[in-house]
């Protein structure tokens, strides 16, 4: 009985965590494109991240994050993976 | 009505939409499009330009108000609540990224099933509430002529709590290796394994006695059930967040900590984020005090950039400038400039504070586009 609840866990189901996607190769080099960027530029989210961990990211993926902003209607937000220190 | 509405959607924010459609029965159809395209223009009006200094005018939007903050605290705020820090206090633990908080605490929201019950919520704040030896014993005594340390038992308090003494005796065994501990009535008796120790040697067990860790969760030192509008909620001090989200009973969405190091580490760092946001406008709305959203956003996002939350510190966000310059305008300048010139450095004086310290126009508002000429040999190639 215990162990389904640590399951669950895994996924955090928490209001505060937004909802996190994994961009394909062609979402990526659109982004870059889009902003004239390198992935150094952006954000960074840790590989050990528990909030990404179900989408089994690779270092050098990036992360389509969607907020519920108050100020914006549709805020993308967008993080880079790098190792865990 | 409903309709002219949704078609708005993404274009002005939820927020403002709910509010427009929540006043919506007072206007006609025409009314309604007029202040819709009102609200857009207002809006697409209210964002940022490219190249506005953006942190400064958030250092000045916290400035300001911090001035008028409670600068330091000694009370309890309020009778039956618990003490929590407030004020510039906190506000400076939020944006320096303290590892160690001075009062954790967690607010744990309960499952619809049982946020009603006053004495479920009871036995769930017992679970949850840390139970240390000390607490469940009335006498410590150390016995000369045995060479023994005794304790004498609350039995109402053990009852309370919900188990016996034997698994008392079993816990204890188990953590304090180097002793024999045999129960004798109401009394526990601890002795060491060695004949004829010394004083010393017992009274020490004696002091680790008293700190074994009984029942519980680990670090949560007390537990305060509180009814907010129509649900009882926990409030605690001390914090185990992993812990408490494994409890069945508690409502694993809503239930959070103020610890924003251990919200990273459970959640993520977009949680972390959220909790800033969240911490920072509690602390200023419990003054009285009102700072735009925006800027909070804005200063979260920079803390959890790196996807580690970290403050505006030397060892955080400012001693990770790439320019020397802007590193040493902050905090200790000669250690800077000396390790610079050591290593050799360049400093591309790509950024503000640097330019401002050389006395040269600065990259920002008008001072941000450049010129970009084509050369010639370039058009000649096409």
């Amino acid at each position: 009985m215990e162990k389904t609840t640590t399951d669950k866990f895994d996924q955090p189901d928490h209001m505060f965590v937004p909802k996190h996607m994994l961009l394909s190769e062609e979402e990526e080099n659109e982004l870059l494109v889009k902003y004239n960027i390198s992935k150094k530029q952006l954000p960074c989210i840790l590989v050990t991240d528990p909030a990404i961990k179900r989408l089994n990211p690779k270092i050098g993926d990036i992360i389509k994050i969607i907020r519920n902003s108050q100020t914006s209607p549709n805020s993308p937000y967008y993080r880079v993976v790098i190792s865990g220190k | 009505m409903e309709e002219i509405i949704k078609k708005y959607k993404g274009i002005i924010p939820d927020a403002l939409l709910d509010e427009i459609n929540s006043n919506s029965d007072q206007l006609n159809r025409k009314q309604l499009e007029e202040v819709l395209e009102k609200t857009k223009a207002a809006y697409e009006f209210a964002k940022i330009q490219p190249g506005e200094a953006i942190g400064i005018i958030t250092a000045e939007s916290f400035g300001e108000p911090g001035t008028q903050m409670i600068l330091r605290t000694f009370h309890f705020a309020g009778v039956a609540e618990l003490n929590v820090s407030l004020g510039l206090p906190r506000l400076i633990e939020i944006f320096d990224a303290r590892k160690t908080i001075k009062t954790p605490s967690m607010e744990i929201h309960l499952k619809k099933e049982c946020n009603n019950d006053v004495d479920k919520v009871k036995k769930i704040a017992a679970i949850i509430k840390q139970t240390r030896f000390q607490e469940l014993v009335s006498e410590f005594s150390i016995n000369l002529a045995k060479m023994q340390v005794e304790a004498l038992l609350k039995k109402k308090k053990i009852r309370e709590i919900g188990i016996t003494p034997v698994t008392i005796i079993k816990i204890l065994q188990e953590t304090l290796k180097s002793c024999i501990v045999k129960s004798d009535g109401d009394k526990i008796i601890l002795k060491t394994k060695v004949e004829n120790s010394e004083l010393t040697e017992i009274y020490k067990l004696k002091e680790k006695a008293k700190t074994v860790f009984i029942k519980g969760i680990k670090g949560v030192t007390h537990v305060l059930p509180v009814k907010r509008g129509n649900e009882f909620i926990i409030l605690t001090a001390g914090t185990n967040l992993k812990k408490v989200l494994q409890i069945k009973e508690i409502d694993q969405i809503k239930t959070t900590s103020n610890d924003i190091f251990e919200i990273a580490k459970v959640l993520g760092i977009e949680a972390a984020r959220q909790a800033v946001i969240n911490e920072t406008t509690n602390v200023i709305k419990d003054q009285g005090l009102e700072i735009d959203i925006r800027h909070i956003m804005f200063i979260s996002d920079v803390l959890t950039i790196s996807g580690v939350f970290k403050g505006i510190t030397r060892s955080g966000v400012t001693g990770e400038k790439e320019s020397v310059l802007a590193r040493a305008s902050f905090e200790t300048p000669i250690k800077h400039i000396i390790n610079a010139a050591l290593s050799g450095e360049k400093d591309e004086l790509n950024s503000v504070i640097e330019n401002v310290i050389l006395n040269q126009p600065v990259p920002v508002g008008t001072g941000l586009p450049d010129l970009v000429a084509k050369m010639k040999d370039e058009e000649n190639e096409k």
